[in-house]
This record gives structure tokens, C-alpha cells and sequence, in this order.
């Protein structure tokens, strides 16, 4: 089985996807010629052909705008916003028409569109090249959000979304991009959006986080097992609709609760996650569940970049905290 | 590099005849907006002004347009009725711009695609949609937007001008299947103001979609005039800056309207691009039935637009061919109003929604969070029944 970076396997899902689907059509600026500024879709252009796969206008509206009228016509369109902050002069389209159309037109024109973008800061980028903007998305009714934190996970994930009927915001955490290698098969297979994943049973808390933040988790809890705390860490990989089900039973047997982020922390999706446990998990919290997230500042300049974005090690201390909070 | 090079160098048939005879080239050669020209056939008294643009519809199809226009403002006259008697809700009256909606609407084909703004009745009924369902969208349902199987229209459009990149992307799959189908898009002045027209003509025109832009210039947008929209002489001109051809017509001229749109459609689908044409018309009635125009233009300017009245100035021609009279009138008339009769009462006869009702569609299928939130009113309801 092939070896891949995350960048190869969401590769591997556009082409097996472009091969197995004529509706399949892939664009946005500079995704054609150039195969993407991540080289996320290098070569599918040599190989599908320029109508397949293009160039756009430098006009984000457009790029979601046009897959609406795309879809209406029975095509499925895939495409690219080049940046997390750039998909703001496309918010419109997606707010007013691709989340509402299947609703609007009573299920007559569903909305099968991907809309991928690099998300998450970390790599010492210009401004808006390093937001988060995942709860704008998943606050809006009729949009699906995933965030994968593997190669595997990212093509099967994508694979998924370009077969749903219903739109899906498909955010990829550039900061691993290229940090994580993995077997990855060959051709189609699927990971369910709304399908959290479990990474290991048993311990003291439960960790919820998705994204580039899951490999974060993973390094404090080398740490954290030197002190002989165990993590149940959960990769949600779908915002919306979200795993409740495998949260809240995590957290009914550790009685611990942590949701990592790195969005703003005001409103985010912890929030959402957390007013979920305590609903349905309370009386199992044997501490407040609590929150580590970005501040509701701008993600800064990569100056003060690391003030921002948090590594293991206040991910094992906000773990610590969690379990020693006494009333 | 002027338009024309442009379209010599990549098309090969530049000066194509249609069925017709008609010269394709030549229409929008002869109205560049450069030249400041207006296509205007048909003017206020009925007479025919301009012989060589005439096109060349038989008595039948005058007629049927003609009552078809009669129809939308009828029905339109209804519905404004309708929501003064608190049956319907707040709605935008079509008055005075029956021409603009019907005379582009039939200039097509039934396979066409339309991508209504939410003031072209006319054009709406022409391409097939049941009164019944007009209705309903302005009495508050869903179901307004849901359209006989195959019909190719979009629902009404109310963030403006964003249906315009929808019409683009319909173009660009048309394009990409190598279909031979059209777009036509419509929107108003206010809408020329918007990133998102410029966009989709912008796109239309670099992917050679066939699409054409339909612009409503009815002299408002709610109560901003046309001349504080834009510094441009004609909405037009625009087109030359995407390299497109685009005319000015009168709109409230069937044959001018028809003439322009099927030579728009004619160019579009022979692989030639989109067309803009900037249909100059008025806005009769308020911009909504929530609107009062007295607040922001001259009783003598609306007085000055009723001589132009789209529907007069096709009776006096049709009477003046020998076509049309009185008793027809009447005739006309007491069938519109029948129609619209019945089409309201089908859409009052809809039941209320129940709670299912609002969670269909919002997916394909119900996300575990909807089927909680469905539960939880149902649950509400069936205590609230209860108790």
C-alpha cells in the first residue's frame, strides 16, 4: 500500500473521484496549471483535461457561486478556496444559497458541492492565511463541516463529501499537510462524515479535539503517561453533524472533559461540544469540563505567533488542571 | 483588441444566419452602446418605427403574447389585492413591466434555463410555472419554489444579484456537456451595483457560457434612482468592459424585447458567449407592498411612464391590424381574471404545515442534531395538546 502525506491522499480522493465521475469537475485560482499553492492538485489537470479541472477568475463568489448553478444542473463541483481567510467573499453564496437551496426548493435542487480550503495557522503565514473559521461554518443550518487529522482519514473523508447530496465544508489543516505519513489505499473507500473516531479507551479524561491539534494531543500524552494520565482522545473529524454519541459515552466513563482547539474560543465549537456533555453527561462530571482554544484575538503574525498557537505542553497542563479542580 | 477581433479570432461563423434570416452580428453591431442607440420597434401609439428590426412573428403568437401579458397583470393586480386583504404577504408588484418579462420569455426555448431576480410574472408563467404556485410563494410557502418536473426555472432570487454566477454555472455545464441550451438571467439596476454581476459576466464571458443577462432597468432600486446607481451613461455600455456585446432596448416594447433576447439566445447558443441587454421599463407600482413610492419620486414622472404602458401600446397595434377589440378585451380579461381566480384559491386550499414540514429538506436526511430538535417540539406540541 502506498505511503502518503496528507497533500498526496486528498490528491488520491480528487482522482479517484475525477476518474470514477463525469459530474466531477475540480476548480478554483491557480488549482489548474500551478496544481494548487499547496500542490494539492498537481497533475490532475495533465490528466483530466482542462474541463475538468481549472483555473478560475480570481473571484471566490464566483467559484462557489457558479458550482450552485453547477449543481442545479446536475454537475457535482469540487472547489477550492486557496485560504481559510479568503472564503469570506465567497460567505454569501454559501450562506444565502448553497446551505439553503435543497430547503429552499423543498429537496428539487440539493446542493452536492465540496468546498475545500487550507484551514489553521502554525506555518508563519501572512494575515488571513491562518484562520480557523470552522464554527462560522458549522453554526449555518444545511452545511456539513469535517476536518481531517490523517492521510487516511482525509481521503476517505473527501471521498465521502463528494458523494454526499447535501453540501460539504471539507477544511484541511495546512499546518500537517506534509507532517504525517500513512498507508493509504489505492482507489475509493470511505469515511462516514458524522462519525467521530475513538484513538484510545481508557484513562482519566476525555480529549476532543480534530484537525491539526489531534497529532498536538497525541504528543502531551507521551507526556502526560509519564505521570500516569491516561487520555481517552476522541478526533471529532466532523463539526457537523457532530459524534455526540461517542463523546458523551467517553465522558460517562472518565467523568473528564477537555475540548481543544485552535479557533477563538468565543463561540467556538468547544462550546458547542461542551453545552453537549453537560446536557447529556452531567451528573458523570466529576469536574467542570473546560476549554483550550485560541484567544478571540486575529491569529497574529508569526512574530508572536507561538503566544498563539498552543503545543503539547499547555495541552498536558490544561489536562493537569482538569483533574485537579476541586470545588 | 476590440470585440469584434476578439470574436472573428475565435469564431469562425462570426456573421451566422438563424432561422430567420437573422443577422446576428448586425443587431448588436447596429446598437453598440458606444453609438448611444436604443432599440425601440413598437412605440406608444401602436405604430411600428422601426420596419428593419421588426421580427417576424405571425398574428398568433402576437396574441398569445399579448395575453399573456394581460395575464401577469391580472394576476398581478390579484395578488397586490390579496395581500391588502391580509391573505397574502408582502410581494413585489410586476406593474408595467409585462413587455420586459414576456417578450424575452418567449424568445426562447422550452429547454432554456431561467434564473428569475422576483419581478418577471410574466416571464415565470410563459416558462411554465402555475399560478397556484406564484401564489403560494406569496403566501408565505416553500412550496412556491417547487415547479413542475423539467420546467428549468430557479426560484425567486432575493439577495441581489447573487442568481447571476447560478446562471454562469448553468452556462459553464451547458458548455461543458456541449449542450446547445441557454441561460437567461434576470435582475434589475440596483443589481449592476453588485460584485457578484460583474463577476458573472466577468466568468460568462471568460468560459464562453451562454448566458443572457437580462437587466430590468425599472428606474429604482426600492427608492435609490437609476442615475445614483452607476455614472455609466447606459447599463449597456458595461458589456464592453468584458468584451461582450450588450444593447439597450426599450422594454417596454414586446418587439423590441423579443427581437433583442432571441438574437441574444440565438448568439449564446451558437458558441459565442453571453449577451447583456439593458431593458429600459418602469416600475409602475411600489418596489414591495411593504413600499411607498410617494416618498421618493414625482406623481407627473409616473403619470409620464402610463403613456408608456406596455399593454396599450400592443392593443393599439393589434386593433390597428384588425386583430383586436373590445369584446376581445373583455374576453381577455374575465379568462386572466378566472385563472388567477383559481390560482389563488388552490394555494389558499394548502393546509397548514405540520412540524415535520420544517425539518424536511434541511438535509437529505435528518441529522442526529435535527431528529433531537425535531423530538423535542413534537414533544412540546403533543403536551401542549394535552393540556
Amino acid at each position: 500500500m502506498p505511503v502518503m502525506t496528507m497533500v498526496q491522499a486528498i490528491n488520491s480522493a480528487l482522482d479517484s473521484k475525477l476518474a470514477d465521475d463525469e459530474r466531477v469537475l475540480c476548480y478554483g485560482e491557480d488549482l489548474g496549471v500551478e496544481g494548487g499553492v499547496f500542490r494539492v492538485t498537481e497533475n490532475l489537470q495533465s490528466k483530466y483535461g482542462r474541463r475538468r479541472v481549472f483555473d478560475t477568475p480570481l473571484a471566490e463568489s464566483s467559484v462557489v457561486g457558479t458550482a450552485v448553478g453547477m449543481a442545479i444542473a446536475g454537475l457535482r463541483p469540487v472547489v477550492e478556496i486557496q485560504f481559510d481567510g479568503f472564503v469570506h467573499p465567497a460567505f454569501n453564496q454559501i450562506v444565502s444559497h448553497v446551505s439553503r437551496f435543497r430547503y429552499r426548493t423543498r429537496g428539487r435542487m440539493p446542493m452536492p458541492i465540496v468546498i475545500r480550503f487550507p484551514s489553521g495557522g502554525g506555518v508563519r503565514a501572512l494575515e488571513l492565511h491562518s484562520d480557523s473559521p470552522e464554527a462560522l461554518f458549522g453554526h449555518i443550518p444545511g452545511l456539513k463541516v469535517v476536518m481531517p487529522s490523517t492521510p487516511y482519514d482525509a481521503k476517505g473523508l473527501l471521498i465521502s463529501a463528494i458523494e454526499d447530496d447535501d453540501p460539504v465544508i471539507f477544511m484541511e489543516p495546512k499546518r500537517i499537510y506534509r507532517a504525517i505519513k500513512q498507508e493509504v489505499p489505492e482507489g475509493l473507500y470511505r469515511i462516514p462524515i458524522g462519525k467521530a473516531r475513538l484513538l484510545s479507551e481508557g484513562g482519566n479524561i476525555t480529549v476532543v479535539a480534530y484537525g491539526a491539534i489531534v497529532r498536538i494531543v497525541q504528543q502531551a500524552m507521551i507526556e502526560l503517561k509519564k505521570e500516569s494520565i491516561a487520555v481517552e482522545l476522541i478526533d471529532a473529524r466532523s463539526l457537523y453533524p457532530l459524534d455526540t454519541a461517542t463523546i458523551v459515552a467517553s465522558v460517562k466513563r472518565t467523568g473528564h472533559l477537555l475540548v481543544v482547539h485552535e479557533a477563538p474560543e468565543s463561540y467556538g465549537a468547544a462550546a458547542e461540544i461542551i453545552a453537549r456533555v453537560t446536557q447529556e453527561a452531567f451528573y458523570y462530571l466529576e469536574a467542570p469540563p473546560a476549554r483550550l482554544a485560541g484567544h478571540d484575538t486575529p491569529p497574529p503574525l508569526p512574530k508572536s505567533e507561538d503566544l498563539y498557537f498552543f503545543g503539547p505542553e499547555r495541552v498536558a497542563y490544561e489536562v493537569k488542571r482538569v483533574l485537579a479542580a476541586r470545588p | 483588441m476590440s470585440r469584434a477581433q476578439v470574436s472573428e479570432g475565435t469564431l469562425i461563423d462570426y456573421r451566422h444566419e438563424d432561422r430567420a434570416g437573422i443577422d446576428v452580428a448586425s443587431l448588436f453591431e447596429a446598437f453598440d452602446p458606444l453609438r448611444g442607440a436604443k432599440l425601440s420597434i413598437l412605440d406608444e401609439s401602436g405604430a411600428i418605427v422601426d420596419k428593419q428590426w421588426m421580427p417576424d412573428l405571425g398574428p398568433e403568437a402576437i396574441l398569445e403574447a399579448y395575453r399573456a401579458m394581460v395575464l401577469a397583470r391580472v394576476a398581478d393586480t390579484k395578488a397586490v389585492s390579496l395581500q391588502r386583504q391580509g391573505r397574502l404577504y408582502t410581494l413585489p408588484p410586476n406593474l408595467g413591466q409585462e413587455a420586459a418579462a414576456v417578450g424575452s420569455a418567449m424568445a426562447l426555448e422550452k429547454t432554456d434555463w431561467m434564473v428569475p431576480a422576483y419581478r418577471e410574472l410574466g416571464a415565470w408563467l410563459w416558462k411554465g410555472v402555475p399560478l397556484k404556485v406564484v401564489y403560494l410563494w406569496y403566501a408565505g410557502s416553500e412550496y412556491g419554489n417547487v415547479f413542475p418536473p423539467d420546467t428549468r426555472i430557479l426560484p425567486i432570487c432575493v439577495p441581489i444579484s447573487t442568481q447571476l454566477l447560478h446562471a454562469a454555472g448553468i452556462g459553464h455545464a451547458i458548455a461543458y456537456r456541449g449542450g446547445s441550451d441557454v441561460v437567461i438571467s434576470y435582475f434589475g439596476d440596483g443589481g449592476t451595483s453588485e460584485g457578484d454581476f460583474h463577476e458573472a459576466l466577468n466568468w460568462s464571458a471568460v468560459f464562453n457560457c451562454p448566458v443572457i443577462f437580462f437587466c430590468n432597468n425599472n428606474q429604482y432600486a426600492i427608492s435609490c434612482p437609476r442615475r445614483d446607481q452607476t455614472r455609466s451613461e447606459t447599463i449597456a455600455q458595461k458589456a464592453i468592459a468584458y468584451g461582450i456585446p450588450g444593447i439597450q432596448i426599450d422594454g417596454n416594447d414586446l418587439f423590441a424585447v423579443y427581437r433583442a433576447t432571441r438574437e441574444a439566445a440565438h448568439h449564446a447558443r451558437s458558441g459565442r458567449g453571453p449577451v447583456l441587454i439593458e431593458a429600459e421599463t418602469y416600475r409602475m407600482g411600489a418596489h414591495t407592498t411593504s413600499d411607498d413610492p410617494g416618498r421618493y419620486r414625482e406623481k407627473a414622472e409616473e403619470e409620464a411612464w402610463k403613456g408608456r404602458d406596455p399593454l396599450l401600446r400592443v392593443r393599439r397595434y393589434l386593433e390597428a391590424a384588425g386583430l383586436w377589440n373590445e369584446s376581445l378585451e373583455s374576453a381577455a380579461l374575465e379568462d386572466a381574471g378566472r385563472k388567477a381566480d383559481q390560482g389563488s384559491r388552490e394555494a389558499e386550499a394548502l393546509p397548514p404545515n405540520d412540524a415535520d414540514e420544517i425539518f424536511r429538506h434541511a438535509f437529505a436526511e435528518l441529522t442526529p442534531e435535527l431528529q433531537a430538535q425535531k423530538n423535542a417540539l413534537k414533544t412540546f406540541l403533543k403536551w401542549k395538546e394535552s393540556s
